[in-house]
């Protein structure tokens, strides 16, 4: 890019496509359609009138990318695309929240009918990570980029340029302006004297004075975007799935596991699950709620976990000695937390399995015989009576089904365990067999002569725990705080200027601020109030 | 008296301190109106507001005493603080411009939402356990005061837009600002269909075929349009016969349908009647009751709420949410409707902000698209609460 320069009659060099010269104001000989000016009495001062390249260079491709990306009204566009994107896609559950066995092919349209069709083959029902989305943000992502070096470069040259002294038609052209026949010394120190007291600096010249605050207000949304531009860098960053572990593990009372995505480095044992609902009878000023919802209503769930390290090397095939390394316990908006890991709790399987099941053992007479314990884990082979008989375990289905070929077990977890028995005295080989089944005990023979009860049943739940770690997060949150810095300093603070001009035909006054000219006028006429200066004229007003 | 009917009575009597307030709101529309100047109708309507709010903090606050937790947990909690952030936000912009008139729009629309959060179930309900966190009082508290302040922007946008549109004859902006003022009739009306009906305890049951996830449905207005192959098991209950097409899934559904065309249905005849009397569009009748205000200062108000409100609710609705949304369920964003339409609300606001960078995007497009972003807002609110299922829908 080779730079032309124009060089205005104060003496200032300026870029190609400078508007307004950066010293002194003036406004350059044919570049004033550039921010439409000429048919205008009040000057575009959004960015000085600064040379932006996207106004200047419109030949390459190059040029004409800069370009596109530059406009506020192709960023706005793309908000406004990605915004009614974003709400289409809420019409209907994303295919993770569908819900449902059904696979995504089939579910919207089964669901919803033709428009859950149209929706599913549009794509929408992954839309939030779907390229075209992501691309849709992608350009958002640029525009921010491209916006912001068009912008940010040559106003802060402008505004670093500026003379205190400007050129009259500068004075004139701002919106807010006024003027004096003259002014004397004593209503000068007074204008000084509130300009000061709101934090005004001033700066005087051969009789001129320019006033000026605040300019830091002008970088807050270039500061904005740097935030938005740092979030999405993060998400792209959490692209990569060595950023970030998201896994799940369910985990009984009572039992150890590996915690999944630590690289079999951490265990977590589950030492007790507790849930508590809200109870009407307790809690007398939430009954009229309680009662009015058919289902209960929880308040707490809750793992005592244990969280061990792995010590040492492990060696395959052979039990790791764990070191206890944190203790407690993890509820809904309590985490646990150990070396960068955060375990949720999430799920749970409520009073799902059966820990342990016991029996008595009743004689022909009526009279008890024996009793025994069945350990769902431990499953042993048999078990030994007191009174010296046997409990043989001739079959055990931890969760019983029946198929056409008679009882099996459908899983390994003892949900609805089935177990059938032979109680053997002194060592014989065949027994009295017994048939436990949906917490009941039937006789497999009518010939028995003993009969067996369940006498406790014992129950455990299942607690499911999401197993998180982002190393993104931090980039987030710096992302968001810059953000709203660089929000806050634009939009609560104004650039404001004043120019004292004095002219053939008297003192000229110009006034410019970035944003909120109520509150310019304001101080204004507080400023100015008392002194030669005539009330302030508003050549932009809304009619 | 305990704290519960104490706080019920507090809320009453700002219902009616606000109701008395608009009357004066409205007396300050005489002939001879100086904005700046403050008149005794002026005062009297501003203390009564403040009176209100006074009030209806301490039903709050009382609330929260009965409760043990922050009342911003259901539907009719939230609407109800949110009424009380609206008017808190017009009693701030109030005091920055001194510009009372906005009172006329800004406390009618706090009634109504109270009205209508009013008939939601209104007893204390226990914090389920995801939403027991400190997040709750500072994430809550925040997108709610944000929202009301850019409801503000809507009030002042409706404002200038009863001003300014140009209402010699009907053309597109005419028939959309009569269309505003209709959906708020009809919010008006429906809050008086469901009491009235309420009162008397009007049910109609209607059993639903086996494969539906529900039993049964009960309206508790007469029945329009009955759920799809429902039955209706109540004897002596109205019932036209007409079931709801097929694109209306789930019972539940049918029985929104019928509450809304009822809203809809009866908002016209109100809305027919009102336009009777005015004997012109509504619109062209508050033009005239209106008069002449500044449209700059309007303008600025508009754009100023926004100012405010946009970075509160970015804050509030998707920083302090995804640091919640961490904690509780380990991840920050997940694309639920909720947090969606709250990227959607802040995109919006955003898009607003940087059009007001461009040229001819000043006052009456502002005043437009503020309009809309309240009615996004309320979307969210509303809609995505009521009938899309997500893991906001606590209410």
């Amino acid at each position: 890019m080779s730079v032309n320069t124009v060089k205005c009659e104060c003496g200032h060099i300026n870029h190609e496509g400078t508007v307004l010269c950066e010293a002194c104001g003036k406004p350059i000989k044919g570049n004033q359609h550039i921010d439409g000016n000429d048919d205008k009495r009040v000057l575009e001062m959004r960015y000085e009138g600064s040379a932006r390249r996207s106004k200047t260079y419109k030949r390459t491709i190059v040029d004409k990318i800069w370009a596109f990306f530059s406009s506020v009204k192709v960023g706005v566009w793309l908000i406004i695309i990605t915004l009614i994107l974003s709400a289409l896609g809420t019409i209907y559950p994303q295919e993770p929240f569908k819900n449902s066995p059904l696979p995504a092919s089939q579910f919207y349209e089964v669901e919803y009918g033709l428009t859950g069709k149209i929706f599913y083959q549009l794509g929408f029902h992954n839309m939030y990570d779907s390229w075209w989305y992501i691309t849709l943000v992608a350009m958002i992502g640029i525009s921010l980029v491209i916006c912001s070096l068009d912008r940010y470069i040559p106003l802060r040259r402008a505004l670093k340029n500026q003379k205190i002294k400007r050129h009259p038609t500068f004075v004139k052209r701002q919106r807010v302006v006024s003027s004096a026949d003259s002014i004397s010394d004593e209503s000068f120190q007074k204008i000084k004297s509130e300009m000061k007291k709101k934090r005004y600096k001033i700066k005087e010249e051969d009789g001129h004075i320019f006033a000026e605050k605040n300019r830091f207000s002008r970088w807050g949304p270039y500061v904005n975007h740097i935030g938005l531009i740092i979030i999405l860098v993060a998400a792209i960053l959490r692209m990569f799935d060595v950023m970030h572990v998201d896994d799940y593990v369910w985990v009984r009372e009572g039992e150890t596991r590996v915690i999944p995505g630590t690289n079999q480095e951490y265990y977590v044992k589950n030492e007790n699950f507790s849930y508590d609902f809200y109870d009407a009878e307790e809690d007398e000023r939430f009954r009229e709620a309680i009662e009015n919802t058919s289902e209960p209503i929880p308040k707490d769930f809750q793992t005592d976990a244990v969280i061990y390290k792995v010590k040492g090397e492990t060696v395959i095939g052979e039990e790791p000695e764990l070191e206890e390394i944190k203790r407690g316990e993890i509820r809904v908006n309590h985490p646990i937390q150990f070396d960068g890991f955060s375990l949720y709790q999430a799920g749970n399987q409520m009073e799902s399995e059966y820990d342990s099941i016991s029996f008595s053992i009743t004689g022909e007479d009526g009279e008890p015989v024996a009793d025994f314990t069945f350990d769902t884990d431990e499953a042993p082979y048999q078990i030994e009576l007191d009174n010296g008989m046997v409990v043989r375990i001739d079959d055990y289905y931890p969760q019983l089904e029946f198929t056409d070929k008679g009882p099996s077990s459908s899983s390994k977890f003892p949900r609805n365990p089935g177990i059938i028995f032979s109680v053997l005295e002194n060592g014989q080989e065949e027994g009295e067999r017994f048939f436990y089944l949906q917490e009941d005990v039937i006789g497999l023979s009518d010939e028995n002569t003993m009969t067996m009860a369940v006498s406790d049943i014992e129950t455990r739940s299942a607690s499911g725990l999401t197993v998180k770690k982002d190393y993104t997060l931090p980039f987030f949150l710096i992302g968001a705080i810059i953000f709203m810095i660089g929000v806050s300093q634009g939009l609560y603070w104004y650039h404001r200027r004043i120019w004292i001009h004095p002219s053939d035909e008297g003192y000229l006054v110009g006034s410019h601020t970035n944003k909120n000219w109520f509150g310019m006028k304001k101080e204004l006429s507080e400023i100015f109030e008392g002194t030669e200066v005539k009330e302030f004229k508003d050549q932009n007003e809304l009619k | 008296m305990d704290y519960y009917e104490i706080s019920s009575n507090l809320l009453n009597i700002s219902f009616f301190l606000y109701l008395i307030s608009i009357v004066f709101f409205g007396a300050i529309l005489g002939k001879n109106r100086d904005e700046r100047q403050k008149s005794k109708v002026t005062k009297i309507a501003i203390t009564l507001t403040i009176l209100g709010f006074v009030n209806q903090l301490g039903s709050f606050i009382f609330r929260w005493l009965e409760a043990g937790h922050i009342p911003v947990s259901n539907m009719f909690e939230y609407i109800y603080f949110f009424s009380m952030c609206l008017i808190f936000a017009f009693l701030l912009i109030h005091f920055i411009y001194k510009y009372s008139i906005l009172g006329l729009i800004a406390v009618p629309i706090a009634v109504v939402l109270i009205g209508y959060g009013s008939v939601f179930p209104t007893e204390v309900t226990p914090l389920v356990d995801s939403l027991q966190s400190n997040w709750l009082y500072i994430h809550v508290t925040t997108v709610a005061l944000a929202q009301s302040i850019l409801a503000i922007s809507f009030v002042a946008g409706v404002l200038y837009l009863i001003v300014k549109v140009n209402q010699e004859k009907s053309n597109k902006e005419t028939t959309f600002l009569d269309l505003i003022l209709y959906f708020i009739v009809s919010v008006v009306t429906f809050i008086i269909l469901t009491f009235s009906f309420g009162a008397v305890d009007y049910e109609a049951v209607f059993t639903l075929p086996e494969e539906e996830s529900l039993s049964e449905v009960t309206y508790t207005l007469p029945a329009l349009i009955g759920p799809t192959d429902g039955e209706l098991e109540t004897t002596d209950r109205f019932y036209t016969g007409i079931e709801a097409p097929g694109f209306v899934n789930g019972p539940d559904a049918a029985r929104k349908l019928n509450t809304l065309i009822w809203s809809l249905a009866t908002g016209l005849v109100l809305y027919g009647i009102l336009r009777l009397l005015a004997r012109r569009r509504l619109g062209a009748f508050l033009q005239d009751k209106f008069g002449r205000v500044n449209p700059d200062v309007v303008d600025d108000i508009i754009y100023r709420a926004v100012a405010i409100g946009f970075p509160l609710f970015t804050l509030g609705g998707l920083i302090f949410a995804a640091i919640w949304a961490q904690e509780a369920w380990g991840r920050f964003w997940g694309w639920d409707p909720k947090e969606v339409w709250a990227l959607i609300t802040w995109l919006f606001y955003a898009a607003f902000l940087h059009l007001r960078l461009t040229r001819g995007w000043h006052g009456k497009k502002s005043a437009w698209l503020a309009v809309i972003g309240f009615g996004i807002i309320m979307f969210n609110l509303i809609v995505i609460n009521l009938v899309i299922s997500g893991m906001h829908s606590y209410a």
